[in-house]
């Protein structure tokens, strides 16, 4: 589904991230952790087209398709969703009419008819569910006003209303209640399928309790320095990441 | 974001659908402006002699006045006497539908403006002038009955007199500014709407303006009376082609809102801004003014989008007691365009309250000022206002500018204002971009929830318009 090759990117003259190597097939969740700074936030963003970096060399292929010659819009058409670490907000502009505006053109370029009022309502309360998301949010501005845990509800609740190919969720526990917590969590849980995957970015473990990784990778100045599976997230939880930089050090 | 925008900009034509000409045979006169032009346009109207008098008056103190200069506009050197001041589409007497000329009926059907009743969008009465005539009033039968007089000012002058000469320059007159002296000289046409006491107008009322004869300006002079506790809501709209040369749109429209009377007036407004480069578009000279007596209710709502040129000030005069003056604008500048625009809110009965939302919106080269005036007279105890004062700006070579000014005589009033200046953010793109928006839909969709508090005071119909055409308007703006 995914497969990244050698990718590196940049900011500026600032090179972040210096050949990551990836492959997600569908039905698999992955853990990116690391420390500050490694650049888990950039291959987020890179993977969803933020210009704001440059990628200077290696290939994505997503879904078959060179993602990098897709536009911003394009891959999240296709499926590609991202779960941002600070939500932003856009006064005036209600989240029904924001959802109703991306899940349409989702179907358009899917060559599908957009959905009527109807159809969008139900569509809404039945995801809304899913996060336990207070129905009176859709009718607020985007994000205007929500408290920390609502806006990452709300991603989560956009991720169901998109229902994408592949999730890449940045950092979405950050900021969250315990309870907050476990519902996103659960959320995302009751979201996975056989069909779609999940890239999970974090720098906790806690998460990793409900949204189980099938591989659990370490990224380190740009690179991914060591993977395994769930129970590396463990070790890291308790020994930090002190003897795997040594490791690479050497 | 570089590299898409110049895409952006490089693939979209300018998208004012509105622009097309209508070839219909028009009774025009010689350019230039003299008494024997005013006389001439009296005539063709066939008005009474004491309006000629009038106008003769307005001419005559007009010719002493100098052009304004204050406003944060750049006007290039306008040719009073380059200009034709009546142009009519000939057609047959005014009266029965089967009179007007199908090319008429054709072209206000492309606006969205059906003359024939029976098509026309359910609960709204039209009187659409094109040029310097009104082609058509709908649904004045209808309105008969109820002791509603909507027509054109025309022949209002005609039909009415006791009411015009009673009203008409009563809150606008000659003296008050350039444009309004230019205007009460030579308009040619505009509604005339009266409400008796006690009536609620049982629907919305609304006037379409066309300019459509080349060379020509349109001095549309437009009278509203609300009688004691009477109800109204009225909309107008303009529209005019595309050309490369500037046409002058300089307007006067007089509200009076008797005792406890309500009237809630709503523009939207595109004449043609311009292409691109800022080559042509019209030039919008406007005084609006209402007077508020006791206990009266006066609204202004306005979405501008269009002209070259934009120079208005929707303006409320709270003379009696417990009057209320509300202002909610939108004002969309892109390319090269210009307004200056807001309103003047004058607090002159005691207890009268007044609010101001402005939202400004500038993109590509464009400068947009708002301007806005709070006076409270010496014996205006209690008086409130609350002043509301936004600029959004699309990109970095447009500018946004606030000239708010308040003028207070009388120590228990209480003003507030508030201002802020934003930008449409790269990350607000990005998120909407990454939930599948394209560039375009994101910030018609950010201006949109922008300007919302003041679409929302629109009827519905218009709401929906509104919002295409800020979308519209904007395509091309993003860099």
């Amino acid at each position: 589904m995914l497969s990244v090759k050698n990718l590196h990117a940049s900011v500026g003259d600032k090179e972040i991230l210096r050949g990551i190597n990836l492959e997600v097939r569908p039905g698999e969740v992955h853990a990116i952790m690391g420390p500050n700074g490694s650049g888990k936030s950039t291959f987020a963003s890179v993977l969803a087209g933020n210009e704001k970096f440059t990628v200077t060399s290696g290939s994505v292929e997503f879904m078959g398709q060179n993602l990098l010659d897709l536009s911003i819009e394009d891959r999240a058409r296709m499926g590609l969703f991202l779960g941002f670490q600070y939500p932003v907000e856009i006064p005036g502009v209600t989240m029904a009419n924001f959802m109703k505006m991306a899940v349409n053109e989702q179907r358009k370029f899917r060559g599908e008819d957009p959905l009527t009022a109807g159809e969008f309502l139900r569509l809404m309360r039945e995801k809304s569910a899913v996060v336990e998301l207070d129905s009176k949010l859709t009718s607020r501005a985007v994000n205007e006003g929500f408290s920390g845990g609502e806006k990452k509800k709300n991603e989560i609740f956009q991720m169901a209303m998109l229902d994408p190919k592949l999730a890449v969720l940045d950092e979405t526990d950050s900021g969250l209640d315990i309870d907050a917590l476990r519902i996103v969590a659960t959320g995302v849980t009751k979201l996975h399928t056989s069909e779609n995957a999940t890239i999970v970015i974090t720098h906790y473990q806690r998460l990793l309790d409900y949204i189980v990784p099938d591989y659990v990778h370490v990224l380190y100045k740009g690179q991914i320095i060591y993977s395994g599976d769930k129970s590396l997230a463990l070790k890291l939880e308790k020994e930090g990441y002190d003897w795997l930089i040594n490791q690479q050090e050497k | 974001m570089a590299e898409k925008d110049k895409e952006l900009l490089d693939n979209i034509d300018n998208e004012y659908k509105y622009g097309f000409t209508t070839d219909i045979e028009t009774d025009t006169i010689a350019r230039g402006l003299s008494e024997d032009v005013i006389r001439l346009i009296s005539a063709k109207k066939e008005e009474p002699e004491w309006m000629l008098e009038r106008r003769l008056k307005a001419f005559r103190h007009w010719q002493t006045m100098k052009l304004p200069t204050w406003a944060h506009l750049d006007i290039p050197e306008i040719d009073f006497q380059d200009i034709i001041y009546y142009a009519a589409p000939k057609q047959r007497k005014e009266g029965t539908m089967d009179d007007i000329d199908p090319e008429l009926k054709r072209t206000f059907d492309k606006l969205g403006i059906p003359l024939e009743e029976q098509l026309s969008l359910a609960g709204f009465a039209v009187d659409a002038v094109m040029d310097s005539v009104s082609v058509k009033t709908t649904f004045r039968e209808t309105l008969a009955e109820k002791g509603i007089i909507f027509c054109s000012i025309s022949e209002a002058i005609r039909e009415y007199p006791d009411l015009v000469k009673k009203y008409l320059g009563s809150v606008v007159p000659h003296t008050d500014n350039f444009y309004a002296a230019l205007n009460a000289a030579v308009f040619s046409d505009g509604s005339f709407c009266y409400i008796p006491k006690g009536v609620r107008c049982p629907m919305e009322l609304s006037t379409y303006f066309r300019i459509n004869a080349e060379g020509t300006g349109q001095f549309e002079r437009t009278l509203l009376v609300a009688d004691e506790g009477a109800y109204v809501s009225y909309l107008e709209g303009c529209t005019a082609p595309r050309r490369d040369e500037n046409q002058l749109h300089a307007a006067v429209v007089e509200i009076i809102v008797e005792k406890d009377a309500e009237v809630k007036y709503s523009t939207v407004q595109n004449w043609y801004p311009g292409d691109k480069d800022g080559k042509g578009g019209i030039y919008n000279f406007v005084t609006k003014r209402g007077l508020c007596r006791e206990g009266a209710h006066l609204s202004w709502t306005q979405v501008e989008t269009g002209s070259a040129i934009t120079w208005k000030y929707p303006s409320c005069v709270l003379l009696g007691d417990n009057s209320v003056g509300e202002f909610y604008s939108v004002a969309m500048t892109n390319n090269y365009q210009q307004a200056d625009t807001g309103t003047k809110m004058i607090h002159i009965g005691r207890n009268t309250r007044s609010r101001i939302v402005s939202k400004g919106i500038s993109a590509g080269r464009s400068q947009n000022a708002y301007r806005g005036l709070v006076r409270v007279a010496k014996g205006a105890d209690n008086a409130r206002n609350y002043s509301q004062c936004d600029s959004l700006l699309i990109g970095d070579k447009c500018g946004a500018h606030t000239f708010p000014e308040i003028d207070s005589h009388n120590p228990t009033a209480v003003l507030e204002h508030e201002a802020t200046t934003s930008k449409i953010s790269e990350e607000q793109l990005f998120y909407c971009n990454q939930r599948g928006l394209s560039t375009e839909d994101a910030v018609g969709l950010i201006v949109n929830g922008y300007a919302r508090e003041v679409i929302a005071k629109l009827p519905m119909e218009f709401a929906v318009e509104a919002q295409k055409l800020l979308a519209i308007s904007l395509e091309g703006s993003v860099g």
